[in-house]
C-alpha cells in the first residue's frame, strides 16, 4: 500500500474501532486509538499475514501486549478478513468472541491471549526465539504500553531479547505518556525509553505515531538492522485522531454520558464519511 | 509382605535429565528452560547436546513461564524447571494466563517439594504447589513418589496438551517399584486392606507402605494408593479407598489444597468417608534436615499409624455402614 492507501487503511480501523466501542458505549477508547495508525502499517504493509495463513508458523507473528487495545486490533482483523463486521458489535457481551482483552482460542487471527500486562512480550520474545532457531525468516513484533513498562516482567523479557540478539524482534512503545491513573511521568517515571532501551541491548528508534510514513520507515529500517533486537518508540497521544477523546485527563477507559457519546459519534461519523461509508 | 524401606539407586533429577535427552533426540519441538539452576537439576549436562532448544533465561521465572507459552505458539514442546516455589506461586499468574488460559502446551517441573528442601529454608520450602495448581481449570498436576512413577509421569507429560505440574525431589527416593513397573491411570494401588485406606503422595508414599506394616502388626489391614496424579483425580482410585469406610491421607504438602483436600472434595460429593489429613497445618518452612522436619510436621510413620487407629475405632463406634 502506498501511504495515501495506509491512511485511508488508518481511518478504517479507526472509524470501525470507534463504532465498535460506540456500540456497549463504554470500552478503552485511549489506549485503543493510540496504536491505530501502528496497526494499519503492519497489516496494511509489513505483517506477512492471512487468514489463510493464520496457522502457518513462517507466517509473520503479532502480539498485543497492551490486550486492553484489543478492539483495535479486532476492527483491523475484521478490516483484513478474519472476521465478519457483526463481530465487532458483540465487544464485551455475553458468550462473545471478542473479549476486551484478545484471546487467541476465541478470535482467529490473534496470536497470543494478552491482558494481564508484561506477558505478552515474555511470549512474543520466546515465539520469535523459536522462531529464530527454527531457521525462520519471519518477523514477530509486539506492541507494549509505556504504563505497562512499568512491570518488571517486560524488562525481564528485554533482557532476554537482547542477550539472544533476537533481530527478527521488533518491538514497539505506544508513548501515550499516560497509564490508567493519569500521566506516566506523575505515576512512575520512566525517563528516557531510547536512552533506556539502548543501554539494554536494543537498537533504539524513535517514530511520530501519529505518521504512516515514519512508523513504516522506521519498520523498514529495523528490518535492515541485525545482532539485536529493534524498539520503536512511538509517539503517540492517547485517544489519537478523536479531538474530545485528546483533550479528556483521564481517557483509558470511558463509560460514555450524552455528551461524550455525542462528540465520539460525531467524530465517528466525520470519518465515516472521509472512508466513504456514510 | 513387608516393605523395606531403601533408597533407590537412580536420582530423580537422572531420570528428567535422561527422559528430556532421550526426547530431544527423537523430537526437534522439544526445548528445555532453566531459570539459572540447572547445576542443581544437572540438566547443565545435556546443555551442549540440545545446543539452541537448551535456555537458561537467568534469574526470570516469570519470563521463564511466559517464553515458554510462547515456544509452543511457535510450535515447540517446553520443559521448565525451577525450585517449587519460584515454579508455582512466585509465577502463578504467568501460569494461570499465558499457559492455561492461553491454551498452551507447557510441562512445568517444580523440584525440591517440601521438606526435602532441607537447607534452603523457609523461602524454599513449598507446601502450596498442589493448592495452587489444582485451583487451575484443566490443569494435570502430579507428584512422583519414586525414579519409575517419574519416569511414568514424564512420559505421560509428553502425551498430554496443555499445562503439565510435575513435582518432585531432586535427589534419590526410597524405592517404591520394581524396574518394569506399569502404572494405572492417575494412581497405584500398592496394598489392598479392609479396615482403613492410606492415600499418599511422593516421599509420603514410603511411609504409608510402613504405616500399613505397622498397621497389619496391630491386626488392622489397610489399603495404600500412590496417588501420583493429584488433577484430574482418578475416582475410581478413590471410591476404591472408600471401600475401607476410612482414610488417612498423607503429604508432604499444606493439608489445604494438597491431596488431603482432592480426597476430601471427591468424596464429600460421590461417597462421604471418615478422613484425616496428614500433612502440614498452618506452618512455614524451616531449615532443617528432611526428617528432622518431617517429624515437625508431623510426617511420620508413627502419626499415620496413630489417626489411622483413631479412624477405625470411630468408624466403629459410629458404625459406618461400608
Amino acid at each position: 500500500m502506498d501511504s495515501t492507501a495506509i491512511k485511508n487503511f488508518a481511518a478504517q480501523i479507526r472509524y470501525y474501532t470507534l463504532k465498535e466501542l460506540n456500540y456497549m458505549g463504554y470500552g478503552h477508547y485511549g489506549g485503543s486509538l493510540s496504536i491505530v495508525e501502528t496497526l494499519a502499517v503492519l497489516y496494511g504493509n509489513q505483517l506477512q499475514v492471512s487468514p489463510e495463513t493464520k496457522d502457518d508458523l513462517n507466517r509473520d507473528f503479532f502480539v498485543l501486549s497492551k490486550g486492553h487495545a484489543g478492539p483495535a486490533l479486532y476492527a483491523t482483523l475484521f478490516l483484513k478478513g478474519y472476521i465478519s463486521e457483526d463481530w465487532l458489535y458483540t465487544l464485551n457481551q455475553n458468550g462473545t468472541n471478542l473479549p476486551s482483552h484478545p484471546d487467541k482460542n476465541k478470535t482467529p487471527g490473534v496470536d497470543m491471549t494478552t491482558g494481564s500486562l508484561g506477558q505478552g512480550i515474555s511470549a512474543a520474545t520466546g515465539i520469535a526465539y523459536g522462531n529464530k532457531i527454527a531457521g525462520r525468516e519471519n518477523y514477530t513484533y509486539c506492541i507494549v504500553g509505556d504504563g505497562e513498562l512499568n512491570e518488571g516482567q517486560c524488562w525481564e523479557a528485554i533482557q532476554f531479547a537482547a542477550h539472544r540478539q533476537l533481530d527478527h524482534f521488533v518491538l514497539f512503545i505506544d508513548d501515550n505518556k499516560k497509564q490508567l491513573d493519569g500521566y506516566t511521568t506523575e505515576i512512575c517515571n520512566p525517563f528516557d525509553f531510547e536512552a533506556k532501551f539502548a543501554a539494554f541491548g536494543f537498537h533504539t528508534l524513535k517514530a511520530d505515531g501519529s505518521s504512516v510514513e515514519e512508523i513504516n520507515e522506521a519498520i523498514e529500517r529495523a528490518k535492515s538492522l541485525t545482532d539485536k533486537p529493534i524498539a520503536i518508540v512511538l509517539d503517540t497521544v492517547k485517544g489519537q485522531g478523536v479531538p474530545f477523546i485528546e483533550d479528556m485527563y483521564s481517557n483509558h477507559h470511558l463509560r460514555l454520558d450524552d455528551a461524550a457519546k455525542a462528540a465520539i459519534e460525531a467524530t465517528t461519523e466525520k470519518i465515516g464519511i472521509e472512508i466513504g461509508v456514510r | 509382605m513387608t516393605f523395606e524401606a531403601k533408597i533407590g539407586k537412580t536420582e530423580l533429577r537422572e531420570v528428567y535429565r535422561k527422559f528430556l535427552l532421550d526426547k530431544a533426540r527423537k523430537d526437534d519441538s522439544i526445548v528445555v528452560l532453566e531459570a539459572d539452576l540447572s547445576s542443581s537439576m544437572s540438566t547443565d549436562k545435556i546443555k551442549e547436546e540440545l545446543g539452541d532448544r537448551y535456555i537458561n533465561v537467568g534469574i526470570m521465572e516469570a519470563q521463564e513461564v511466559s517464553c515458554a507459552a510462547g515456544l509452543s505458539v511457535a510450535g515447540f514442546k517446553p520443559y521448565i524447571h525451577t525450585f517449587g516455589p519460584f515454579a508455582s506461586r512466585r509465577v502463578f499468574d504467568q501460569i494461570f494466563i499465558s499457559v492455561a488460559y492461553a491454551g498452551t502446551n507447557v510441562t512445568i517441573i517444580g523440584s525440591d517439594a517440601g521438606v526435602t528442601a532441607e537447607a534452603n529454608g523457609g523461602t524454599h520450602m513449598p507446601f502450596e504447589e498442589l493448592s495452587l495448581l489444582r485451583a487451575i481449570p484443566d490443569a494435570h498436576v502430579y507428584e512422583a513418589s519414586d525414579d519409575k512413577c517419574l519416569q511414568a509421569i514424564l512420559e505421560e507429560t509428553y502425551r498430554t496438551d496443555g499445562l503439565n505440574y510435575v513435582r518432585m525431589i531432586r535427589k534419590n527416593a526410597i524405592e517404591i517399584y520394581p524396574e518394569g513397573e506399569t502404572f494405572e491411570d492417575g494412581y497405584k494401588l500398592l496394598r489392598e486392606g479392609s479396615d482403613v485406606s492410606i492415600v499418599a503422595s511422593g516421599i509420603m508414599v514410603a511411609d504409608a507402605l510402613q504405616a500399613a506394616d505397622r498397621l497389619a502388626e496391630a491386626g488392622i489391614s489397610a489399603t495404600v494408593i500412590d496417588l501420583y496424579r493429584v488433577k484430574p483425580v482418578n475416582e475410581a482410585a478413590l471410591l476404591k479407598a472408600a471401600e475401607t469406610g476410612a482414610i488417612v491421607t498423607a503429604e508432604n504438602h499444606n493439608v489445604i489444597g494438597g491431596i488431603g483436600s482432592a480426597v476430601a472434595e471427591t468424596l464429600a460429593e460421590l461417597k462421604p468417608t471418615l478422613q484425616y489429613r496428614v500433612g502440614v497445618r498452618e506452618a512455614f518452612g524451616q531449615v532443617g534436615k528432611a526428617d528432622y522436619l518431617k517429624e515437625q510436621y508431623g510426617l511420620t510413620v508413627e502419626n499415620i499409624v496413630a489417626q489411622a487407629k483413631k479412624l477405625v475405632d470411630q468408624k466403629n463406634k459410629v458404625g459406618v455402614n461400608v
